[in-house]
């Protein structure tokens, strides 16, 4: 026991590297934390309630808006509810090349976070600019990777922020064969640096803080998870995302415009840690191996270990960009046409951050009648919230108050928590003690 | 005001907006490390600098006026900042959670909130110049790398730049792109669409769904009779306008025209 028995509060007004608008609020009294809010104002923008009456393409664009880093995950699970409706199944280039699409957005996100949101933290930077002074070549080639992820959004979309390419059934248009070429040539000499990445951010000092946590994210049958699969946990859980809803409750706390979230009454964990901690066995053999010889073990409980999910992932993005890539050759029908029917879907794919829930049901014009979207911070948020009071506990209370809040907005980042998206949030049940 | 004996001053500030605008910095690459170099980014939480209270040459403000507490910073950004530029569709134009505008948005956040008294939102979404003067207004959902780098070079060059507000259709005709309305009868908003995106909508053989906001001297009245002749209803017509920069005046007056005639039609034929 030590005699700590610091009294006081903490703030953290504005959560800097982070997407969005947060703050940390901690009181602590005779040293244990009394309350912790993890408090998020950015203001909702009730996009569940502007889509409705809405054409299917206008979701599609709509959703985009909801974030900036990640339109095209909103695009994605968007199209695979509206799609469920409509009775479309896309045609297997069109599978193949939004999971393309997808890879370009994992790549973006993540190069991001790892080298301009989260890196800084444990090199003693307080921002890239800072850090690549110091470690020019390593910036640089994060700031690469991000630009690599960006071309191949750009490729199917026409720009890689709300990008204009995805509609029913497929794609406007296919990317013809000389840019996807000049793509694919950038991707095989990048190949070497994403590796490079694994084991640089494998040996980054990242602080030792196993917990106890629920990992949720999608399984597929033979690939690692992005736009496809039922949606499992490492406690059992096993379900289709049609049953979503049964399991996940939404709740709102009045410290935060972003609704929290439990599975069977827990927190719980989605992001790239909790896939791989389930998909292990879906990275290729040559990437399992690399990750083996980090000497880090997964699955892991380390949260701090989310940054080396991440590299793994870009990595893993890149490879299937170029497999799915090879032998390219540009549909004639990129899309097929669609007829308006009324019904309701749900479209569930792994966003960067975890997975994205979509629900949707249209009239017989095809319209919107209602929406549902449940993003993946708005699923962190309870899990952010225990990993706080339990991190900075272990970490110290009796720190002085800039460790503390330096701490705090480290472990807050490992989640990359994607604030905007605080869209938040209908079909809500009250939850009154 | 710039001298020799310091460096230029700039910050980025979120207001209501998904990121997206911000991300036209971030974004950059190698010309976002030269940037750094070259001037000092004082408040940029999403890149990591954090001091609202900076005084700046240039403050780029992301994001629609949606809370209470808004309007209070942003005049304080205000006379802080030599110059004040807007970026993103949100900023410029209240962006598209400016169509809560038109409908009854106490009502939406009823409909989703439990406690709606714990959300702070205004009734509507505002563009920053409906609160303060703003010297630069960078329409675009999102804005681009090369946009928001030229503005800060003309700025600290001592200059205001000109935006070009030309049609989209000006932009397809020097890429030598086929007008997706004319060889394919797809339904564009080019014409009244300000350009600046590289119009990329009717590269992919789409329509423009005019997210760059209204070119100079949208004829929309034009545009719309021509969309009615296709046989466009007027609901989706409508819809049409009232999309993502839904508070921009020429699509704001002749949208809400359209679905004027709509409740007019349906009404009419309740009562027949």
């Amino acid at each position: 026991m030590n005699d700590n028995t610091r009294t006081g509060e903490i703030h953290v007004p504005v959560l800097a590297r982070v997407e969005g608008e947060g703050a940390l609020d901690i009181r602590v009294r005779e040293g244990r934390i009394e309350t912790l809010k993890l408090r998020i104002f950015e203001p909702p923008r009730l996009f569940e309630k502007l889509l409705e009456g809405r054409a299917v393409q206008d979701v599609i664009d709509g959703v985009a808006r909801i974030c900036g880093i990640c339109p095209v995950a909103y695009q994605m699970s968007a199209v695979a509810a509206l799609e469920a409706i409509l009775g479309i199944t896309p045609s297997p280039w069109v599978t193949r090349m939004r999971r393309v699409m997808y890879c370009g957005e994992w790549l973006q996100s993540h190069s991001l976070h790892i080298h301009l949101l989260a890196a800084p933290d444990f090199l003693g930077f307080d921002s890239a600019p800072a850090m690549a002074r110091r470690y020019p070549d390593e910036v640089r080639r994060g700031l690469r990777l991000q630009g690599l992820g960006n071309a191949i959004m750009q490729t199917f979309g026409g720009r890689s922020v709300h990008p204009v390419g995805v509609c029913t059934g497929g794609f406007f248009r296919a990317p013809d064969a000389s840019s996807m070429a000049a793509l694919r040539a950038r991707l095989e000499a990048s190949r070497d640096e994403s590796l490079a990445l694994i084991d640089w951010v494998a040996g980054l000092p990242l602080p030792e803080d196993d917990q106890d946590f629920v990992s949720v994210s999608l399984r597929h049958p033979r690939d690692y998870p992005i736009t496809a699969g039922r949606i499992v946990s490492d406690h059992g859980l096993d379900i289709s995302v049609d049953d979503f809803e049964q399991h996940v409750r939404e709740f709102q706390v009045p410290h935060s415009t972003a609704l929290h979230a439990h599975l069977d009454g827990r927190p719980y964990l989605v992001g790239p840690l909790a896939r791989l901690n389930n998909n292990l066995d879906r990275l290729p053999a040559e990437l399992r191996d690399r990750l083996a010889t980090s000497g880090i073990r997964f699955p892991s409980r380390n949260m701090f270990h989310s940054i080396i999910a991440r590299a793994v992932e870009m990595h893993l993005a890149l490879d299937e960009a170029l497999q799915l890539t090879e032998a390219y050759d540009p549909a004639a029908e990129p899309h097929v046409q669609a007829t308006p029917r009324a019904g309701t879907g749900v479209g569930c794919t792994e966003a960067p951050r975890g997975i994205l829930w979509h629900r949707y049901t249209l009239d017989a014009q095809g319209l919107v009648e209602s929406a549902r979207i449940v993003p993946p911070t708005s699923q962190n948020q309870a899990r952010m919230e225990e990993d706080l009071g339990a991190a900075l506990t272990r970490f110290g209370l009796d720190r002085d108050d800039d460790a503390l809040r330096l701490h705090g907005e480290m472990v807050i980042r490992n989640y990359d928590p994607c604030i905007s998206c605080a869209t938040h949030f209908l079909d809500f049940h009250a939850d009154r003690e | 005001m710039i001298t020799p004996h310091r460096r230029p001053r700039i910050a980025v500030h979120k207001f209501s907006s998904c990121d997206g605008c911000q991300l036209a910095f971030l974004n950059l690459g190698e010309p976002l490390l030269a940037l750094a170099e070259s001037v000092d980014i004082l408040h940029f939480a999403e890149a990591g600098p954090v001091d609202e209270s900076a005084d700046v040459d240039i403050a780029f403000i992301e994001g629609s006026v949606a809370t209470s507490a808004d309007a209070a910073r942003l005049r304080g950004i205000r006379e802080r900042s030599r110059h004040v530029v807007t970026i993103g569709a949100c900023a410029t134009a209240g962006g598209l959670q400016a169509l809560r505008n038109l409908a009854d948005s106490e009502a939406w956040i009823e409909g989703i909130y439990a406690r709606p008294e714990d959300i702070d939102l205004m009734a509507d979404s505002t563009p920053i110049a409906k609160t303060i003067r703003v010297d630069l207004e960078l329409w675009g959902c999102p804005v681009n790398g090369e946009q928001v780098l030229g503005v800060t070079q003309a700025l600290l060059a001592g200059h205001l730049p000109h935006v070009d507000h030309a049609a989209v259709c000006t932009e397809c005709k020097r890429r030598q792109t086929v007008c997706v309305m004319v060889a394919r009868g797809t339904p564009c908003l080019g014409p009244v669409t300000s350009t600046g995106c590289g119009a990329i909508c009717p590269q992919l053989q789409r329509g423009c769904y005019a997210c760059y906001g209204p070119a100079v001297q949208a004829n929309v009245a034009a545009l719309s009779s021509y969309l009615v002749d296709t046989g466009m209803p007027a609901d989706e017509i409508a819809r049409r306008l009232l999309f993502i920069n839904n508070q921009a005046p020429p699509f704001l007056d002749a949208g809400r025209e359209w679905q004027a005639r709509v409740i007019q039609r349906s009404g009419g034929e309740e009562t027949s």
